[in-house]
């Protein structure tokens, strides 16, 4: 496989490779580590991907393990990662979520929920992939899916309808 | 009316039974300027899909196709060079002697001036007597020790 092949397969989903990873590591630099640190296995592997039944939906789940790894050798180290600890430098996404203050609530309010169902709302609602896949990223069978998602989403609406209603946040 | 899809649709969505492009409905409806005032909460949360939706990864990905070593691929250059060797080494005339007594001159010269050589040697490391004279010197101190035995008596 020459590398322009091997690029045709994994443009398309390494944005959402790299998203994924920073919906989990939050550190913008962390998750693109993680997507550099994926594609290279993905590289390194070439001779299988033709074996892969999904390319996409095995990376997926290669970058959510990845990320669950770091996380764990992080916190082995006490080293624990917080937004505060990195700083963002590229301005440009990030200052237009906080411009928007109501929709930084949301990230907020992602953010604080459990790790599955945060995964989850990032595969469904955000990058827009099936139950199926879905169930086939995260090893989950559908139903299980669907009622995380569905947990998910009430908080999230509970949240700010409160936000919205009273102010707290 | 339509309205009343989006509430029903909100209903299904929050049960996570509905489908993508439902969803799709859904954000288009929320992210538009027309939404209802009792609706107005998800507002923040479709616009925030879509702005994460739009991030994307910037760095370049880094494939370098190192070649890995091959180890084999040493184990090849040594049998190759000793092939080599056998095929060059092939024995040539080393100066073999026939007859007997010539050859026992020759031996007998060489091993001369082999004695030679070690005698000239052997003779600069005589200078090592020096050494054994120093430590006869210090036999002075076996007297110390005779010394000290009669002050310390040996307790029987």
């Amino acid at each position: 496989m020459t590398q322009r092949e091997f690029l045709n397969i994994v443009m398309p989903f390494k944005d959402k490779v790299f998203r994924l990873a920073k919906r989990i590591l939050i550190s913008t630099e962390e998750a693109e580590d993680a997507t550099q640190e994926v594609m290279l296995k993905l590289w390194n592997n070439k001779a299988k991907i033709a074996e892969y039944r999904n390319v996409e939906a095995f990376s997926m789940t290669m970058t959510k393990n990845y990320c669950f790894d770091k996380l764990k050798s992080k916190q082995s180290q006490n080293l624990k990662i917080v937004h505060s600890n990195y700083e963002d430098k590229h301005t440009t996404l990030q200052r237009q979520v906080e411009l928007n203050d109501s929709v930084s609530w949301v990230a907020k309010i992602i953010e604080e929920l459990p790790e599955q169902q945060k995964l989850i709302i990032q595969l469904r609602d955000i990058e827009e992939y099936d139950y199926d896949e879905i169930a086939d990223m995260l090893n989950m069978n559908q139903t299980a899916v669907r009622v995380n998602l569905s947990r998910a989403r009430k908080t999230i609406r509970e949240k700010l309808t409160n936000t919205h209603n009273y102010g707290i946040k | 009316m339509v309205l009343n899809s989006i509430e029903k649709l909100l209903e299904k969505y929050e049960m996570g039974e509905t489908s993508l492009k439902e969803e799709q409905v859904l954000k288009n409806y929320f992210t538009s300027d027309s939404v209802a005032p009792h609706l107005e909460m998800y507002k923040p949360m479709f616009a925030y899909f879509l702005v994460s939706q739009q991030e994307e990864f910037t760095k370049a990905i880094p494939l370098k196709s190192k070649r890995i070593f091959d180890y084999k691929w040493i184990s090849v250059a040594a049998v190759a060079i000793l092939m080599l060797g056998i095929y060059f080494n092939n024995p040539r005339d080393v100066g073999t002697i026939n007859d007997p007594e010539v050859a026992f001159n020759e031996v007998s010269k060489s091993l001369a001036m082999i004695s030679n050589h070690m005698n000239k040697g052997t003779s600069t490391v005589s200078y090592l007597d020096e050494v054994n004279k120093g430590t006869s010197t210090l036999e002075y101190l076996t007297e110390i020790e005779n010394t000290t035995r009669i002050i310390f008596k040996p307790n029987k």
